[in-house]
């Protein structure tokens, strides 16, 4: 019997098992893709200063470093966000292909057992407290007995709604994405870029993040309940418009839960990370940090359960606790400015970035941008403002 | 969950030239009925109510309504 089967080796559920099994446990991880990390579904963009805290940098796996942000209104308003100081990238574009390989391997390194090509399909209780995880290899049906099942099998998550925690997304809840590695295209390989508006990207963004001088990842996400055509459509209107040269080297589709913080990613046995658990941000979409820090507590609560002996939910909730405290608050806090800024027409967000246009926000943060729009636009903002200062 | 009545000779025809298995439409889907084994989307129609939200999110255009010949 192992102590936890983490289902899912994105960055949640590898660092999950390395934490679990650094801690001594008895750690099973099972990845449904022949190849960890393929096909890539990301722009690869990550803080610096968060992803450090996780694991240790090595070159293999970053494509890119940027020093700040550069943001677009609909109008063409230019907001910059950038360490004026050479040398203080700010954040990372990453490798994935690499980089979720790298996380499995020091999984496997810290003791974890690992299984590729190999889907959970089901769970059952026991009545000796565990639970029997039912997984197919390769065509070939089987179960192994866990005391604890980590669930970080992605967007397309099953393990929640198997343990009874409803986490289907609705079509306000979910960017459909799509993103072409393009090359031979000129841009300021120093900053990321980010384009909004209504009539380009309804509910979403298009985005531009360098993965070296002459090729970016270049993609676009939309509210399905918004948009009037598919991503697709959107963003090849887009690239036409202003990159017409470049070649598309790799096409990436992939869809980024935006609901916010969900009431509780725990059930008897079991605990969602990452986005199984619908931890990407509202706001950037970003989610390979809060997968990573999801998954590290999970693995840390997992350790005190089995030493206790209890898997209960309500003894799991330290771990709804941990993450909701943390990323959770941020979480929350992004819903309610997603929803206002989902209110918004064009001629408001010109309105707003041309208040703050012209000076560095010497940060790259959402906390930051907000901030400094209240202090411009207090009637305009003022339901927010107490979540932000 | 209150399942509507659907179509006889309708179900969700898969395009597989567009489909770029990215499994958005699994995390919609309210009824189970989707699966995305690595790179191969299956739909089971005795579960899929046609409800069509699969087909709104896909970001590829790879789902649609068709008549079963
Ligand atoms: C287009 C796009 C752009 C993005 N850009 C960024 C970005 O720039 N920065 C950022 O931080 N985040 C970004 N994200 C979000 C980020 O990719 C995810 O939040 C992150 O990958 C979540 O990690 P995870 O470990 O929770 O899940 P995943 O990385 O999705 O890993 C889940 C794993 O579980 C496996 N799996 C699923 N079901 C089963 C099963 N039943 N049995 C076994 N294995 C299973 C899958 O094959 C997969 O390998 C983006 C997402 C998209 C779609
Ligand atoms: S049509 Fe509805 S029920 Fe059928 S697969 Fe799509 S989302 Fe699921
Ligand atoms: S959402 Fe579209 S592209 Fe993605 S897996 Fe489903 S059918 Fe394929």
């Amino acid at each position: 019997m192992y102590d936890v089967v983490v289902v899912g080796a994105g960055p949640g559920g590898s660092t999950a098992a390395r934490i679990a099994a650094e801690k001594g446990l008895n750690v099973l991880l099972v990845e449904k893709r022949q190849e960890v990390g393929t096909p890539v579904r990301c722009a690869e963009g990550v803080s610096k200063e968060a992803i450090e805290k996780f694991v240790e940098i090595d070159r293999k796996w970053i494509a890119a470093e940027v020093t700040g942000a550069k943001i677009y209104a609909p109008d063409g308003t230019e907001i910059v966000m950038a360490e004026e100081m050479a040398g203080n990238e700010v954040g990372y574009v990453l490798e994935r292909k690499v980089f979720d390989r790298h996380l499995a391997r020091l999984a496997v390194r810290a003791g974890a057992d690992m299984i590729v090509k190999t889907t959970a399909t089901g769970m059952k209780k026991k009545e000796n407290g565990a639970v029997e995880v039912f997984l197919r290899k390769m065509g070939e049906e089987f179960t192994v007995d866990a005391k604890i099942v980590i669930g970080a099998d992605g967007v397309e998550s099953r393990i929640g709604k198997l343990a009874g925690i409803d986490t289907t997304l609705k079509l306000g809840e979910i960017e459909s994405c799509i993103q072409y590695l393009m090359a031979g295209i000129e841009f300021d390989p120093e900053y990321c870029y980010f384009w909004l508006g209504n009539e380009i990207a309804p509910g979403g963004y298009i985005w531009l993040f360098p993965k070296g001088k002459d090729a970016a990842n270049f993609g676009i996400g939309v509210l399905p309940s918004m948009a009037k055509k598919k991503p697709k459509d959107y963003l090849d209107d887009f690239v036409a418009k202003n990159f017409g040269s470049g070649e598309i080297v790799e096409v990436v589709a992939g869809g980024v839960p935006v609901k916010g913080p969900i009431e509780t990613a725990v059930a008897d046995n079991v605990m969602l990370v990452g986005d199984a658990a619908r931890h990407a941000d509202p706001i950037t979409g970003g989610g390979i940090v809060n997968a990573m820090k999801a998954g590290f507590f999970a693995g840390s609560v997992a350790a005190e359960a089995v030493e206790r002996k209890d898997y209960s939910a309500r003894f799991l909730r330290k771990y709804d606790e941990l993450w909701m405290n943390d990323f959770g608050k941020t979480l929350h806090r992004n819903k309610i400015l997603q929803q206002k800024l989902l209110k918004m027409d064009d001629k408001t967000l010109n309105k707003l970035a041309k208040s703050i246009a012209g000076y560095n926000l010497k940060e790259m943060s959402v906390r930051r941008i907000v901030m400094e729009l209240i202090k411009h636009n207090p009637r305009l903002l003022w339901d927010i403002k107490d979540l932000f200062i | 969950m209150a399942r509507r009545r659907k179509p006889e000779k309708e179900k969700i025809f898969i395009n597989r030239f567009r489909c770029a298995y990215c499994g958005a439409c699994v995390a919609v889907c309210k009824f189970n009925a989707n699966e995305l084994i690595e790179t191969f989307l299956i739909i089971d129609d005795e579960k899929c109510t046609l409800c069509k939200t699969c087909i709104k999110v896909c970001p590829m255009n790879a789902l649609e309504i068709k008549e079963v010949a």
